[in-house]
């Protein structure tokens, strides 16, 4: 044993200078670590702010400004004859009880424009609301009721505070004059806010207080439909191909390199892939979800495949040779056993893999499905947007108003999103064998 | 007859075809002397194959022939359609049906029959992601073809005036567009650059604080909490950009002096580098794990402490395959969309400032083909030239990048 007292050098385990070293690394490692700390907490900052943003501007997406009036259902308006004729009750002029009630609340406003201003705090869609409730029960008529109509877009972003009132009169959209009326229906308690059921229940429009997203979830959900019809069975086909039959070969590494890259080949170029495939030589109907599931299906296939070559691949081989030792063939042995064994971790997969469609865009801009649409579609072959595309849509649009809608509709996105992603997570915990 | 009702016939066709072969299969079976023969479902499997493949092929055959450049007669296409092609259809399927049926006996091999069917099948499923590639590169290759026949290559590659508009008559000035990309490429790199200065510090500090330092409960919380950033939608993305960050930037700028343009290159860049800590930290994860325990006890044991391990032994060890993980992210920058559509400028701009707005080559790319297209103008063809170009850099990136990631694999495996 050598003494270490005795080395030339003499250094010390507790001389001042290597203490004074000793504690140099240790502030050094410190640092370290707040440093990666500082990181972690840096990223999870940004996200907190990215949705924070959203939601701070979405949540009053969910309710919409109601303007109380007292609409007189004037028989010489609706049914000039007497007739109760449902023809003439369908086609009478509903805007002009609206106008009139406006009138009778508002007796000073004068000339054309002065009007003009005063009949578009409610929105144009009042008239149909009086319509429906005219149809639906025609004793209404020579009554006079309370009913909340929905406001016009400006009247709801003053109501929720969306405007500011210190700004010049001529820098503001929503001008003094319809400020005092607005002032006024508030003091009598004519404003009320209610829950946005047009939200849910519409589809796009130009006017921001009558846009919902109906029509581009039910766009959303056939895309997707045709996206797991397509991918689903293919992948989990392609993966048992590659996992349990495929002899190895040059061929079978070329489909194997193909995937891995495909995996990675930027989504727009799946856009570009689809516009030339399926509409320029194909001629499937542009807009449509067919070719928007189809691109969707191209581009999540290889995610599918890993994923399900993964679960796959984690089957012990003792269960193959179990099956093949009772006189099972490969075949059976692998859609009998690996398959069902497999099956969670392949639909974990897939489910990831449709979350990833379900929140694509830059693809279906390609193949034109950012075309304005406010019929919510009834099948494949319709024109239909998607969600994230009607939120890109929306992002663009000039008035106030989208703004508000567009975070409610990445709220509803998000929503569906996490609803996917945590049923991926659950049926893995509760079905994933480890071996 | 129509698509549908066909389909419908056929399918009731194999339905009875199914249960026909089952049950004849059966007496056969009890009667036979043989010890292992196919079961009853299989030989129903087997007429119900013999009833349908013949159909399917013809109709795979009619729907080749229509697309075939030669051309009848509309009439006798018609002719053809409604009533020729049903009736071969429904006699194929007939006598599929009867031959099978014939041919039913126990010493039957039905089962090679059953599986070898499964095995084209499959094959024929895994050859649609290899068609799909095919279909990428034929599709861009020709449309870019038609482009270059209309501006030449060395315009495109290097010119430095990107402005696409070609005019409405042809005596307009500058009617005939530039196409010169070197603006959108510089655009492009500038933006991944500083997305990358955001995304490579962050994802790989964070890497490291989660594999060397943090505790199982703390990677357990704060992991699936960074996936998240992954699994927002890059409309979602693009939306805080254009309305929160770019306009932030902007404010900021004005208040110390800078003039900082809303849609600054900044702006989406930062964004960007959010979107890709994630994938930059998950990737370097998996790569600082399989970094042999051996290295670290071995500079533990020399009296190291953690960060100088980290430093001067894992990372370096790990060196080549963050490259490659930086490498990805890098092809994952520069393919990325709808950030840059909804935050980036249109307007090409050959400039180094962060501050001001660029065009990236994937915002040109939607800026040409959405709306109205006519496929035959060099407008719509410069998309295709630009994805191509985006396929090639994209693929180029991604195979070093695995094979960088796979060197460093098999050294330490």
């Amino acid at each position: 044993m050598t003494d270490t007292n005795n080395s030339p050098v003499g250094s010390s385990w507790n001389s001042d200078k290597f203490m004074a070293g000793l504690a140099k690394r240790k502030r050094s490692e410190r640092r370290f670590r707040l440093i990666g700390l500082a990181a972690i907490l840096t990223a999870l900052t940004l996200l907190a702010i990215l949705l924070f943003s959203i939601f701070s501007k979405g949540y009053t997406a969910f309710v919409q400004t109601y303007i109380t009036l007292d609409i007189t259902f004037a028989e010489s308006v609706i049914d000039k004859d007497g007739t109760r004729d449902p023809d003439a009750i369908r086609n009478a002029n509903y805007a002009k009880l609206v106008q009139d009630a406006l009138r009778a609340k508002f007796p000073e406003v004068e000339g054309r424009r002065n009007l003009r201003t005063l009949f578009s705090l409610v929105s144009n869609n009042a008239s149909d609301t009086l319509r429906d409730m005219v149809e639906q029960d025609p004793g209404l008529i020579g009554k006079t009721v309370e009913i909340p109509l929905l406001a016009g877009d400006d009247v709801d972003m003053v109501n929720k505070g969306y405007i500011d009132r210190d700004l010049a009169e001529e820098n503001r959209r929503v001008k003094d004059q319809e400020l005092r009326w607005l002032d006024i229906l508030e003091e009598e308690g004519d404003l009320s806010l209610h829950f946005n059921t047009n939200f849910f229940t519409q589809g796009d429009s130009r006017e921001p207080e009558k846009a919902g997203i109906a029509g581009a979830m039910v766009g959303s959900f056939y895309t997707l439909l045709i996206t797991m019809a397509i991918a689903f069975p293919l992948g989990v086909m392609t993966a048992i191909y590659l996992e349990e039959f495929a002899p190895p070969s040059k061929f079978n590494d070329l489909i194997e390199v193909n995937i891995n890259n495909l995996a990675a080949v930027p989504s727009i170029v799946f856009g570009l892939l689809g516009l030339a495939i399926f509409l320029n030589v194909a001629h499937l109907p542009r807009s449509a979800p067919i070719v928007g599931g189809l691109t969707l299906a191209l581009m999540t296939l290889p995610t599918i495949i890993i994923a399900a070559r993964a679960a796959i691949r984690a089957v012990p081989d003792s269960i193959r040779q179990a099956a093949l030792g009772l006189g099972a063939s490969k075949q059976q042995a692998a859609f009998h056993h690996v398959l069902p064994l497999s099956m969670p971790g392949i639909l974990t997969g897939t489910i990831i893999g449709l979350a990833q469609a379900l929140g694509e865009t830059a693809p279906l801009l390609m193949i034109g499905m950012v075309a304005f649409i406010a019929d919510i579609p009834g099948g494949i072959n319709d024109p239909a947007t998607v969600m994230p595309v009607q939120i890109f849509l929306w992002a663009d649009s000039p008035e106030r108003a989208f703004v508000e809608k567009t975070s409610g509709a990445i709220m509803v996105l998000l929503a569906f999103l996490i609803t996917m992603n945590a049923l991926a997570v659950l049926l893995r915990k509760k079905f994933e064998r480890r071996w | 007859m129509s698509f549908y009702p066909l389909l419908i016939v056929l399918l009731l066709m194999s339905a009875v075809g199914y249960w026909f072969g089952s049950k004849k299969a059966l007496g056969a079976v009890r009667k036979s002397s043989s010890f292992i023969t196919p079961r009853p479902h299989q030989f129903g499997l087997y007429v119900v194959i013999w009833a349908l493949v013949p159909p399917v092929l013809l109709g795979a055959l009619w729907v080749m022939l229509q697309m075939t450049p030669l051309q009848m007669e509309t009439g006798t296409s018609q002719q053809i359609d409604r009533i020729f092609f049903p009736i071969l259809v429904l006699l194929a399927a007939g006598g599929g049906l009867y031959i099978s049926i014939l041919r039913i006996n126990p010493d039957l091999r039905v089962r090679k029959t059953i599986e070898g069917l499964v095995y084209i099948i499959l094959i024929l499923a895994s050859i649609v992601s290899i068609l799909t590639t095919l279909g990428i590169v034929l599709s861009l290759l020709f449309e870019t073809i038609q482009f270059f026949k209309k501006v030449p290559m060395t315009e495109f590659f290097f010119g430095l005036n990107w402005s696409p508009q070609t005019a409405l008559r042809a005596d307009q000035v500058g009617s005939s567009g530039s196409f010169g990309s070197i603006p959108l490429f510089t655009g492009t790199l500038l933006i991944t650059f500083i997305a990358m200065c955001v995304a490579v510090p962050l994802g790989l500090l964070s890497a490291v604080y989660m594999t060397e330092y943090a505790s199982s409960k703390f990677r357990a919380v704060v992991k699936p909490l960074l996936e998240i950033l992954a699994g927002v939608p890059t409309v979602v993305y693009g939306f805080f950009a254009a309305l929160t960050v770019g306009v932030f930037f902007r404010d900021v700028g004005d208040s110390i002096g800078i003039d900082i343009v809303s849609e600054s290159a900044l702006a989406a860049g930062v964004v960007m580098g959010m979107m890709i800590i994630p994938f930059v930290s998950s990737l370097s994860d998996d790569i600082i794990m399989a970094v042999p325990q051996s290295l670290r006890d071995g500079s533990y044991g020399l009296g190291a402490t953690k960060s100088e391990t980290v430093r001067k032994v894992i990372l370096p060890a790990a060196l080549p395959g963050i490259v490659g993980a930086v490498l990805l992210a890098v092809s994952r920058a520069i393919g990325e969309t709808m950030i840059v559509v909804m935050a980036a400028g249109f307007a090409a701009n050959l400039t180094a400032n962060p501050l001001e707005a660029v065009t990236t080559v994937t915002v040109q790319i939607v800026g040409l083909l959405v709306g109205d297209q006519e496929f035959d103008s060099a407008k719509t063809l410069a998309a295709f030239a630009l994805a191509l170009v985006l396929f090639v850099v994209t693929l180029c990136l991604n195979v070093i990048a695995l094979i960088v990631v796979r060197k460093y694999r098999e050294k330490y495996d």
